[in-house]
């Protein structure tokens, strides 16, 4: 098992009131998994995600990720397990404006003091071309199309290979025929072997996943094992 | 994250804002580059005067006529006319443990002619001492005699100043200059002393006996003197010579216990103690304005690593994202800042250096520029730069990775 979840709660305070984000959650995810969160806004599906990404600590529960508890971390501990277990995919893609594509792929390694510093050009160039970007190394992300920012931005989360995929609304921002790709891309990956969890709001974005986890009023409604993962 | 590549993500942010960074590090720019320059000028200055001091000799006592009482009427000092020559062979002869040599001094101005050329110079009117006393040799010819002295005979030794002006192309010694219309016969030429650090001309002296100033040129029936030179033999021996000078003095004047002083006692170390601490008050006064304008400089790029910090938010939580440390933000947005300040800081020192020049050529003063000052200057310019970066950097460091990348 890669990610387990245990009565996870997540409460904000707004003056009297607590709102419940998460409401004793529990979840299970093993090594391989292709995974879409789903729910409506408020539902808890992103306070989930950036929990299982390490930004955010729950209020209470536990969180064992590749066999460590994480839950009880220090903000500086949990930067080193976001640097080495997981990869982030944004719906806005997150480049640095103005640095070319290979620069913003090797961004990952340098918070990482275990990697060769002499191998992150080839490595980063390696990356660029998993995704089909081998050709744009020297493009700053003003000269790509949306699609391919997003690929540069899976290269990067790729870099430091990482067990966890973590992707919110990876095709929020782009038309169907990038989101197809994107998608794609992602079934290739999972099928190379990581583990993909992916928040969207999109029908026949999830139905790509192998699993489908609905949420809703900090709560997981349906969790069922398998999926479909044809488009 | 290695250093270097903190180094280049922060100076590629210095470089994105060309302007905006340039404004920014102008205060410490201005700071720095005062601070050098008010420290090379005030050091050239000090050690110029330290060293003309030195030259004139450090074991030298000066005796001036002091302030006289008349009828309860207080004149000013120098008034009293009851300092004289005698006085000084009296000195030599009674403190000749202590004291090497003296000589009266009395001065006065006057217009010299040799055949077309004429000058206008000062005429000191010395004793045969004079040259022991001051360490200043005749370069050319002689000095003139006690025969000279005591006969008060026109004749005199002219400094190289005064030797290029009325002799441009001639050898002055042996012959006659007219000082107020009377001749004077030209005994030698002193050797060179070159300017002092008031900018008066040393050179630019005509020396004679004192009885010939006073008797001749003055015309004057009183002997007192403008002023007692006495040379020591040691530096150290300066307080117990003015005591015993002082004590002298009081009796050859038959002053009363009661009575003030009618001279005052001056040695070169009291003077050099003067500028010393003088000059030391300027640079803390100038100092003190630099460093306000450091502090001001310090502020603006505090404030805009503060606006740095807040357009970059987006940037800062996909670092957080993708495994950067508080401590690694903490460094990158410190090491901007000091980058910053301390390019402010190169550039400060190079137009301090320029300025010191400039002011240097301009005004003839002498400059001194110190690896210490530079070293200090561009340390200091680092720490601002740590220091007033210190606290934007923590604000980025402790920034919520959520909230960063959600923030529009």
């Amino acid at each position: 098992m890669l990610i387990t979840i245990q009565d996870m709660f997540k409460t904000y305070r707004m003056g009297d009131t607590s709102v419940h984000a998460l409401d004793g959650v529990s979840l299970t995810i093993n090594a391989g998994e292709f995974v879409a969160i789903m729910g409506a806004s408020g539902s808890g599906k992103s306070t989930l995600l950036n929990i299982l990404g390490c930004l955010d600590t729950p209020t209470s529960g536990t969180y064992l990720l590749d066999g460590v508890e994480v839950s009880r971390m220090s903000r500086t501990q949990l930067a080193r397990i976001r640097n080495r277990k997981l990869g982030f995919v944004f719906q806005n893609f997150n480049l640095l404006s103005r640095t070319s594509a290979i620069e913003n792929v090797e961004l990952p390694t340098f918070y990482n003091t275990s990697f060769p510093g002499g191998q992150r050009r080839k490595r980063a160039a390696e990356m660029l071309e998993r995704v089909g970007l081998g050709n744009r190394l020297d493009h700053t992300s003003a000269q790509l199309s949306g699609g391919q920012q997003q690929r540069v931005a899976i290269a990067r989360a790729l870099m430091n290979d990482p067990p966890v995929l973590l992707a919110d609304e990876p095709t929020g921002n782009l038309d169907t025929r990038s989101s197809i790709e994107i998608m794609a891309l992602f079934s290739r990956l999972n099928q190379e072997g990581i583990t993909i969890v992916m928040v969207t709001h999109e029908e026949d974005i999830a139905a790509c996943a192998k699993r489908k986890i609905v949420m809703r009023d900090g709560r997981i409604l349906t969790s069922p094992q398998t999926g479909h993962p044809a488009l | 994250m290695n250093l270097w590549m903190i180094l280049k993500v922060a100076l590629r942010a210095i470089f994105r804002n060309k302007t905006r960074s340039l404004l920014t590090a102008l205060g410490i720019i201005v700071g720095i580059a005062a601070v050098i320059a008010v420290v090379a000028i005030g050091q050239g200055a000090t050690t110029m005067m330290m060293k003309e001091i030195n030259s004139i000799g450090n074991n030298l006592i000066m005796v001036f006529p002091g302030s006289r009482t008349q009828g309860g009427v207080h004149a000013g000092s120098g008034a009293s006319q009851t300092l004289t020559a005698e006085d000084g062979a009296a000195i030599a002869r009674d403190i000749a443990h202590l004291v090497k040599a003296v000589s009266p001094m009395v001065r006065t101005g006057a217009q010299v002619i040799y055949q077309e050329n004429n000058w206008s110079t000062q005429i000191q009117g010395v004793s045969i001492e004079y040259p022991d006393v001051r360490s200043w040799e005749v370069g050319n010819g002689v000095f003139f005699i006690t025969a000279d002295q005591r006969s008060a005979t026109r004749v005199c030794v002219i400094g190289g100043t005064v030797a290029d002006n009325l002799f441009p192309d001639e050898d002055p010694v042996g012959k006659t200059i007219r000082i107020r219309n009377m001749p004077f016969r030209v005994l030698g030429v002193m050797a060179r002393k070159g300017s002092n650090t008031m900018g008066n001309d040393q050179d630019d002296v005509i020396l004679a006996p004192y009885t010939t100033v006073k008797r001749v040129l003055q015309n004057s029936i009183f002997n007192n003197v403008n002023m007692l030179m006495v040379s020591l033999y040691s530096l150290g021996d300066i307080p117990a010579a003015k005591d015993e000078i002082g004590a002298l003095l009081r009796q050859r004047h038959k002053l009363g216990p009661n009575t003030d002083d009618d001279f005052s006692l001056i040695d070169m170390t009291e003077i050099t103690n003067t500028i010393g601490s003088m000059t030391k008050l300027m640079t803390i006064l100038l100092t003190t304005v630099a460093s306000i304008s450091l502090l001001v400089g310090g502020i603006g790029i505090m404030n805009i690593m503060l606006v740095s910090v807040t357009e970059r938010t987006r940037e800062i939580g996909l670092r957080m994202a993708i495994g950067a440390t508080p401590s690694d933000i903490l460094l990158q947005f410190i090491t901007e800042a000091m980058a910053l300040s301390t390019a402010g800081g190169l550039l400060g020192v190079l137009l301090g250096i320029f300025g010191a020049r400039l002011v240097g050529k301009v005004q003839q003063w002498p400059i001194l520029i110190t690896e210490s000052s530079v070293l200090v200057a561009f340390l200091f310019s680092a720490a601002v730069g740590m220091f007033f970066g210190f606290y934007p950097a923590l604000r980025a460091s402790r920034l919520n990775p959520i909230d960063c990348l959600r923030y529009e």
